[in-house]
């Protein structure tokens, strides 16, 4: 009894591999600092998303009478984009399509990184949690700019006793955006991983190509959209209040 | 059986915990579905704004998702990074 559970435990351990491995330690003033599997994606897909922009750029800047397909296609994005950001801000969406833009890129590649044996960067809950946090600096920023007081003032809105509740409804923002992305792809990270490590060998051909059309694609561009739409929503809210 | 390790009940106690927090996900699937539901029955009404009412209806979902996902989010700590465990 003890024996199968330890030797089902060591297979487990062994054969499960969704964990962020730390590749490289270094020495930080004092503290121990890894460069972990995290980083090592994150610079890969910057490095992806850098080489498409130039070769969009130079694609679209080359002269010639019928632009290539690429160039089509870029612009279509481009033009997707700038509907999607303004049907969702407005106006307001010309200042702001250049950081959505941005954004999405970044999460949508790193939420389809796993199709090609990548660990997501968004399955760390350090890389969401930052972007959160630049989104919402980018809120309070917004509703600081355009309601001045107005600002401070909604905090105490019905009555003042309200007040540690509009601070925690405030606060939970950038948590509840951070949290719904890095559950959503860390559980098909797990998903992928239990089903690869877990089963034998003649159920990993085929099978778990649909699996990773919905955990990676589907999934991963939904929550890229939806990350992208709360951001845009809340800055929204925040500019409009006064009217 | 003679004796209960201190370990193999915390982690027991861990894989029950994180059972009963995945329990979390009966809320989004019932909200998720109304959300489909509507959605669909919006499309039957009118379907040319069939564009509006998917992204709309996604939006909802994903909003509504989030308390599953804490749940989720509970199992996976108590599971993996097992903080009651040391």
């Amino acid at each position: 009894m003890a024996g199968s559970v330890a030797i089902g435990v060591s297979l487990a351990q062994k054969d499960v591999d969704f964990y962020i491995h730390e590749l490289y330690e270094i020495n930080f003033f004092g503290a121990k600092v890894y460069i972990t599997t995290t980083h090592v994606c994150t610079l890969i897909i910057f490095i992806t998303i850098i080489a498409l922009a130039i070769a969009a750029r130079r694609s679209v800047l080359k002269k010639r009478d019928v632009p290539s397909k690429f160039a089509t296609g870029v612009e279509l994005a481009i033009s997707t984009l700038d509907s999607f950001v303004h049907g969702a801000m407005g106006k307001a969406g010309k200042k702001y399509i250049n950081y959505i833009g941005t954004l999405f890129l970044f999460v949508i590649f790193s939420n389809i990184s796993g199709l090609f044996g990548l660990r997501p960067p968004t399955a760390d809950y350090g890389t969401t949690l930052c972007i959160a946090l630049v989104s919402f600096v980018m809120i309070q920023y917004a509703a600081i700019r355009y309601q001045k007081w107005g600002a401070f003032k909604s905090l105490f809105e019905p009555i003042f006793l309200f007040f540690p509740i509009n601070v925690i409804s405030e606060f939970a923002t950038p948590i509840s955006l951070s949290l719904r992305l890095f559950g959503n792809v860390m559980a098909g990270t797990v998903m992928m991983a239990l089903y690869y490590g877990m089963l034998p060998i003649f159920f990993k051909f085929g099978i778990p190509s649909a699996l990773h059309v919905y955990f990676d694609l589907f999934s991963g561009a939904i929550q890229a959209y939806v990350f992208c739409m709360l951001t845009m929503t809340f800055v929204a809210d925040k500019r409009n209040v006064e009217g | 059986m003679n004796e209960v390790h201190v370990e193999g009940l915390v982690s027991a106690c861990s894989a029950i915990g994180a059972g009963i927090a995945v329990c979390s996900g009966i809320g989004p699937g019932i909200g998720q579905g109304i959300a489909a539901g509507y959605g669909a029955s919006a499309v039957g009404r009118n379907p040319g704004a069939k564009g509006d009412i998917m992204s709309t209806m996604l939006l909802g979902q994903a909003v509504a998702e989030t308390t599953g996902l804490y749940g989720l989010v509970v199992a996976l700590l108590l599971m993996f990074v097992k903080p009651f465990g040391k």
